[in-house]
């Protein structure tokens, strides 16, 4: 019929117009910034410090190993270790960085640093909302300002951070009980030592 | 309830009272041109937002929302903007012309809504020919958007005007043809006599407007499709096609010009909505005798923001069409399809004389609708390139 | 009398509009003032309650004429023809006598008209329209049916001379879709 193209494309958009009030799954609008997505588990923006526990200076994992400093492409990592050490979550000491910088105009979100990272410290974050309204300085973040809690990291990469403190609860477990090995150990006859302290690893 | 009716009315004879006898015709004048600008000047505020509302609800989203209450301000936040913006005149271009192109647009729609019936005794000039002066006044605009083409100096604006005055021009013709019927039925070129034409109910129910009649809602179809190509509105605005050819004539205006342009497109889309209400929707009259208490200045009001719904709804609906498969649409459909529907209004007067037998008024109905029906499928049809006769294959069986 | 205002400037603007017309250089502001001059006519003429006259000739002068005007140098790319550099040609003393003459032949038939000599009714203004309607389709039926016959064979003239140049061109387009055997009638 001559106009059908017309009559049912029109009714197709009172059909959108008068759905629009009634069922809200039709309008698929985000009104930011007062509605926000979240964002994807895998979405990466600037690299953070994970920290366990409460106090972001004793618990950091980073032990200033320069491994992301030299892997980085655009060199926007700065580290200085500090001369003092301090114990990790095993008990081992290990060193810490004095100065941790980054430089989050210069870096681009390749994740390198995250991949390459041996003790699980420098991870990437999801916030965007990075920019500044000084010329200078606001955008080289420092130790401080770049160091957030597990809990954190456990909220924005649930499965990559529940595997990695399942594997840390592993590994501290493992070394407690070798402590306690060890320690219960030389109460045994001294005889045996020699043996016993080359089959330590 | 006829105070409410005749509330403005009043309203403007007690202010014209209030000045000396031999100011008193300037005073009623100026008062009416107040009283028309201001009320189709928030005609065209609100015009803007709720087409970006509705636009939006029919595309699934919402419209613009965040100045005011719902949105309501942001014509508001529009005329700011357009009236800060800098107003750049191309250094070759012609000064003068393009200096004058929106005045010339925007003043004779202006004329346009003063022979507008927009209630009971609400005329503000009634002109004996004032049909046919509301189409002199219109066709003057079209010199306007030659103007304006003409004035940047370039080739996409010159194009762009030389296409939208080829297609305003092409559209008078069914828009006027699509008017005389009404005139011959009626009697009479003045509006008010037409509005009154349509007063009255057959049959205790349904009223006498023209578009319930086949020639009138054929002569209704055919006024709108050639009122949204008069008015450079979608599915018609290829000479404005933001995506196509840049802004065609308007390409070289910004700021308060361009802003200008914008208000006399709206307010030709208002007058011409305003005359679709007049000469087919029975004008300021009521559709049902209970329904007569409202007042009639508010149904013209209905009637009229109806008829642009309509217009937003299609606007959302269609795609643009092509130039060729305009003015084919034009010259190889509408205008048939007009001298038909002279026909077809004719045979409905003649037959309306000779009352025979009952059953007449649905004889009368078939007639007229053949007259118009059938024709109409077939240019319908040959304007798709599909063939009048059904589709023969050669090959197949 | 503010009549007499409103006739001397609309008489100004006509007669502005048509110096302006014949003598500015870029041709497209001439057609623009004679554009200006049509408007100042039907100013006049409205202005003498000649309704249907005055607004037939915004339709037809101004919306139709003009327009036409523009085409025609658009299409045949007179705007770029550059205007003789003389605004006055040599011939100006013939050219004086003849429009002299001219003006002398309108004049007085006009003056000396009985037309004239009947002061109107000043005040009863008649339904035009009707008058004019019955006029046309009683009186004078035979010069409207040979208008529209000169219409119509004009029309049909300028078609034949298009198609002409299209045929010349070659067909591309407008052969209908029922002798295209074989082509899919959608397709155009």
């Amino acid at each position: 019929m001559l106009g059908s193209g017309i009559i049912r494309g029109m009714i197709e958009t009172g059909r959108n117009f008068v759905g629009s009030y009634f069922v809200k799954d039709r309008l698929t609008t985000v009104q930011y910034p007062e509605e926000k997505l979240a964002p994807q588990e895998n979405a990466r923006t600037i690299p953070f410090l994970v920290y366990d526990g409460d106090d972001a200076a004793a618990g950091l994992r980073c032990t200033a190993c320069t491994i992301c400093e030299q892997e980085c492409p655009p060199k926007c990592i700065y580290i200085i270790k500090d001369k003092a050490k301090k114990p990790d979550f095993v008990g081992k000491m290990q060193l810490f960085p004095a100065v941790f910088d980054i430089d989050i105009s210069v870096c681009m979100s390749c994740g390198i640093c995250a991949e390459v990272c041996p003790f699980e410290s420098i991870k990437m974050d999801q916030v965007f909302t990075l920019s500044s309204d000084t010329r200078f300085g606001s955008l080289l973040l420092h130790k401080e300002q770049l160091a957030k809690s597990n809990d954190y990291f456990r909220k924005i990469h649930p499965t990559d951070a529940t595997a990695i403190d399942a594997e840390r609860a592993e590994t501290k477990s493992k070394a407690e009980a070798k402590a306690r090995a060890a320690a219960a150990a030389p109460a045994a006859p001294a005889v045996p030592a020699a043996p016993t302290k080359a089959v330590t690893p | 309830m006829s105070n409410l009716d005749q509330v403005f009315v009043t309203l403007l004879h007690w202010v014209v009272g209030l000045v000396p006898a031999s100011l008193q015709p300037w005073v009623s004048t100026l008062v009416i041109i107040l009283a028309i600008m201001t009320v189709f000047g928030t005609c065209f505020a609100l015009t803007t937002i709720l087409e970006r509302k509705i636009l939006g609800r029919m595309q699934n989203r919402y419209g613009p929302n965040r100045v005011g209450p719902c949105g309501l301000f942001q014509p508001v936040a529009d005329g700011i903007k357009m009236l800060t913006k800098e107003d750049i005149v191309p250094f070759s271009s012609d000064q003068v012309v393009h200096f004058l192109a929106p005045l010339v647009l925007t003043i004779p729609i202006w004329l346009a809504f003063a022979v507008i019936p927009f209630g009971r005794n609400m005329t503000a000039i009634d002109l004996n020919a004032g049909l046919l002066f509301f189409f002199a006044i219109g066709s003057a605009s079209e010199l306007a958007v030659f103007m304006a083409g003409w004035a940047g100096q370039n080739k996409y604006s010159l194009l762009g005007a030389m296409r939208a005055v080829a297609q305003m021009i092409s559209y008078e013709v069914p828009l006027v043809l699509a008017a005389v019927p009404v005139v011959m039925l009626a009697g009479s070129l003045s509006l008010n006599d037409i509005v009154q034409a349509q007063s009255g109910y057959i049959a205790g129910g349904l009223p006498r407007w023209n578009v319930l009649t086949p020639w009138g809602l054929a002569a209704f179809i055919m006024f709108l499709i050639a009122a949204t190509a008069e008015s450079n509105r979608s599915p018609f605005d290829l000479p404005e096609g933001e995506s196509e050819i840049i802004a065609g004539y308007l390409t070289e205006y910004s700021g308060f010009k361009y802003a200008l342009f914008f208000l006399g497109e709206y307010m030709g889309l208002f007058a011409i909505t305003s005359l679709a209400v007049t000469l087919f929707l029975g004008g300021w009259h009521a559709p049902l005798p209970v329904l007569e208490w409202l007042p009639s200045w508010f149904w013209f009001g209905l009637k009229f923001s109806a008829l642009i719904f309509g217009f937003i709804w299609i606007r959302a609906t269609l795609p643009r069409l092509r130039l060729d498969q305009m003015l084919s649409l034009a010259w190889k459909f509408l205008v048939p399809l007009a001298l038909l529907n002279l026909l077809a209004a004719a045979v409905w007067h003649w037959s309306g004389q000779c009352r025979l037998f009952p059953g007449s008024m649905a004889v009368r109905w078939l007639v007229c609708a053949a007259i118009l029906v059938f024709p109409g499928i077939r240019l319908g049809r040959s304007l798709n390139g599909l063939s009048a006769t059904p589709r023969q294959y050669r090959y197949a069986k | 009398m503010p009549s007499d205002i409103t006739f001397y400037l609309l008489a100004a603007l006509t007669l502005a509009g048509a110096v302006a017309a014949m003598s500015l250089r870029n041709i497209v502001h001439c057609v623009l003032c004679a554009a200006g001059a049509f408007a100042g006519l039907a100013g006049i003429y409205l202005q003498l309650n000649a309704e249907f006259v005055g607004v037939a000739q915004l339709l037809v002068y101004v919306g139709a004429v003009a327009i036409l005007l523009v085409f025609t140098i658009l299409l045949t790319h007179g705007a770029d023809v550059k205007l003789g550099s003389a605004l006055i040609s040599s011939g100006w003393k013939t050219g004086l006598a003849i429009s002299a003459l001219v003006l002398v032949c309108l004049v007085v038939p006009v003056l000396t008209s009985p037309g004239l000599r009947h002061e109107a009714a000043s005040g009863v203004v008649a339904p035009m329209m009707q008058k004019i309607g019955e006029q046309l389709m009683g009186q004078c039926v035979l010069p409207l049916e040979t208008t529209g016959l000169l219409l119509t064979a004009a029309l049909l003239g300028a078609v034949v001379i298009a198609m002409n140049d299209k045929t010349a061109a070659g067909p591309k387009t407008g052969v209908p879709p029922n002798h295209e055997a074989g082509k899919e009638p959608g397709l155009r």
